[in-house]
């Protein structure tokens, strides 16, 4: 026999049960070395200082357990020795999920629309809900710096932050009301951007990312330090709560309920500013998915794609990248003004690092460029959140391997193939595994 | 922008782009040393050389990806002198005219070969968009210049024999397509001038020979002049107008392809010295030629 042919028939037929016995025995082996030291020798104090008092037996309980447990794993429900294909993504897994995606969209924005007034629903869920449109908006807008133009941006939430105050510093100072101080939120914030975006993005991936990073933090430090505009780590309070155009939530004769005839009620305010948040997020939702068909938004992905092929086909990556990130910032700024005039207080506290790496997790876990994949992302991570706040610390655990599992089973996150942005005779979803992440 | 620089030289009818004494240091190597040569309107150019002569370095000079350390790059775009070397990237494409694709093909692989082609109509189309502005609000002329682009993309992928997989993602494609498309999409910037960064490489002879139709088709049809870097020779001996040899640097050599096989100096720096060799590839050149 040559060793073509030997190989041939090793490979051909992987005997079973002595894979899966080599298998678990090397498991065993491995738990062996880390058991023995951890399990097997515990310091005891003697008369004579520290002594070491020898268990070998639970060792061997160890080391028994985790061979058996193997071994039965590796009959049943591993194969070991035959290897998966490394593609992480299967296109039709990728292809099935995206038309889920499709069909459910709508419904999900129906359900989004009844929701205060679908029965059972209490004044908390209608809280949740806005807490989660909140995120929704905000991962939204953050997919268009990262999901489409492939800049990966840390700093997120110091947009947020601008976009807050902005409302809350125009309202206490000039007395400006929530509906004109909401587009100069999202101009200020834009503004933000481009200022930031104009030095740095020369940068590129890690610098570009660690770069973003420092200037969230700088704009937190500044809020916090900044005592005599900002008010420091005390915040800003009493910021003007939002009217139904002019008509204020309040009880009397000129108040929002008194006017439509309605029996005064705490909620009104509530179920209008979930509607507003609804209408922010679905506003966000078609700008841009209107910009994806536009040359800009095309750009971006082109960008995404290839930086240097855009720049020998005359595109300007400068200005390209900068209207992404203004117009990412612009809709955090949006949301910030959202926030401010809903918690009718506001401090930096609001504004870490954690809010930034919880919104890059909802793009990242629902898929870069995927409008539907963010919201579900977001009502899970967000939702989820809350569902669990009894569970107090242990959240952070269960956070940490829902992650974890999503990584491992869609490394590209939950909706990962794109759409084409035009076709000429039919729409077919391309596989995530053929999209570029960006480089910055 | 559109003013005529006050220094630019007025070229010749018949030269497209003046290279006069360009040369690019990085630190102490001489990758490109005092190159001067021309570019004629509907020409195919070729430029030649052994590894490492500084071939792709040109180009890069020429497209604005590399700023010259000495020299002065003119183009004539319709009676326009405009200076490369002080342009930026983009505008070398946009307002000179100038295009590219890669040695290694940098096509936007996870969009379809369609989407590839409109970017790169990326200026006109942002122009009929209103800057994005009117395009969001729908109004204006976006949709039938979209309509436009799209036609004209389709007229490519029919040129390139891809019109069936318009509408896959361009990483999906064989190389040989791959390699069409990223022509293509440089075609679809409108170009006076298209530089090839080896077009042919790794290609099989039918796709070589698809190939050269393809560019002497852009020479008439288009009237756009190539400038193509080459190391296949049929190709480059087939079908260019005008060759022009690098060596370490410097230019050896100028002319028309017959000449400059002949030329002593061309032989013995693409071939080494070894007197066998040399006949031994002659013979292979006058073999491709006839």
């Amino acid at each position: 026999m040559t060793v073509a042919e030997h190989d041939a028939v090793t490979r051909s037929e992987p005997p079973a049960f002595a894979a899966a016995l080599r298998d678990a025995f090397v498991a065993a082996l491995i738990a062996l070395g880390l058991a023995a030291p951890m399990m097997g020798l515990m310091a005891t104090p003697g008369p004579e200082g520290l002594k070491l008092e020898p268990h070998w037996q639970r060792v061997a309980i160890a080391v028994a357990v985790v061979f058996v447990g193997r071994l039965i794993l590796n009959l049943t429900i591993w194969r070991p020795g035959v290897r998966k294909p490394k593609t992480a993504n299967s296109p039709r897994t990728d292809a099935m999920l995206a038309r889920i995606a499709k069909l459910l969209a709508p419904a999900a924005i129906v359900i989004a629309v009844a929701l205060p007034f679908l029965p059972g629903v209490e004044r908390y869920t209608v809280d949740l809900g806005i807490l989660v449109l909140t995120y929704v908006m905000l991962g939204w807008g953050l997919n268009i710096v990262v999901g489409l133009a492939g800049l990966l941006d840390l700093g997120y939430v110091a947009f947020y932050a601008v976009g807050a105050y902005s409302y809350a510093l125009l309202a206490q100072h000039f007395g400006l009301g929530f509906w004109i101080c909401l587009p100069l939120a999202g101009i200020l914030a834009a503004f933000w951007g481009v200022i930031l975006g104009f030095p740095v993005l020369r940068l590129r991936g890690d610098y570009l990312a660690i770069v973003t990073l420092a200037f969230g933090e700088i704009i937190r430090i500044v809020l916090l330090n900044w005592y005599w505009f900002t008010g420091g780590p005390n915040g800003i309070g009493q910021i003007p709560r939002p009217s139904f155009f002019g008509l204020e939530f309040k009880p009397g004769p000129d108040g929002f309920a008194a006017t439509f005839g309605l029996q005064f009620s705490g909620l009104h305010r509530i179920i209008f500013l979930y509607y507003l948040i609804l209408a922010l997020a679905l506003i966000t939702n078609f700008v841009t998915i209107r910009l994806r068909r536009l040359p800009i938004g095309r750009a971006w992905e082109a960008l995404r794609e290839d930086e240097i092929a855009c720049r020998s086909l005359g595109i300007n990556t400068v200005t390209t990248k900068l209207t992404a990130f203004a117009l990412g910032a612009m809709f955090a700024g949006f949301a910030g003004s959202f926030f401010a005039t809903r918690q009718g207080f506001i401090s930096p506290e609001s504004f870490v690092f954690m809010e930034s790496a919880l919104i890059l997790a909802i793009v990242v876990l629902g898929g870069m460029g995927s409008q539907f994949g963010v919201a579900i992302a977001a009502l899970v991570m967000i939702g989820g959140f809350e569902l669990f706040r009894e569970f107090k610390d242990y959240r952070m655990i269960v956070f940490g391997a829902v992650m974890v599992l999503i990584m491992v089973w869609r490394p590209r996150g939950l909706v990962s193939s794109r759409t084409p942005s035009v076709f000429l005779k039919e729409k077919k979803t391309i596989a995530g595994a053929l999209v570029q992440e960006g480089h910055g | 922008m559109t003013v005529k620089p006050l220094d630019a030289p007025t070229l010749p009818p018949d030269v497209l782009l003046r290279v006069e004494r360009l040369t690019m240091r990085f630190g102490g190597l001489v990758a490109v040393d005092d190159v001067s040569f021309d570019v004629r309107r509907g020409e195919i150019t070729a430029l030649i050389g052994p590894n490492g002569a500084g071939k792709t370095t040109v180009f890069n000079c020429i497209t604005g990806f590399y700023k010259p350390t000495v020299g002065r790059l003119t183009l004539d775009r319709d009676g326009r002198p405009w200076l490369l070397e002080r342009l930026r990237d983009h505008q070398i494409s946009r307002e000179a005219g100038v295009a590219r694709t890669f040695q290694n093909i940098r096509l936007f692989g996870g969009m379809t070969a369609l989407e590839n082609l409109l970017v790169a109509q990326h200026a006109p189309l942002m122009k009929a968009s209103g800057m994005t502005v009117l395009g969001v609000l729908g109004v204006g002329g976006f949709g039938k210049a979209e309509r436009a682009a799209i036609e004209k993309a389709r007229r490519w992928l029919e040129r390139i024999g891809l019109a069936d997989r318009a509408d896959d993602p361009a990483a999906d494609l064989p190389y040989g397509d791959q390699r069409r498309l990223e022509i293509a999409r440089a075609m679809c910037t409108d170009p006076v001038l298209l530089c090839l960064d080896e077009p042919a490489a790794g290609l099989n002879p039918r796709e070589s020979a698809d190939l050269n139709a393809l560019l002497r088709s852009i020479r008439s049809e288009d009237g756009a002049a190539v400038l193509l870097i080459e190391h296949d020779m049929s190709v480059v001996m087939e079908i260019s107008d005008h060759v022009v040899v690098l060596d370490y640097g410097r230019l050896i050599c100028d002319g028309a392809p017959k000449s400059v096989r002949e030329d002593p100096r061309v032989i013995a720096a693409y071939l080494g010295v070894e007197d066998e060799e040399v006949s031994a590839v002659e013979r292979e050149i006058e073999e491709t030629a006839s």
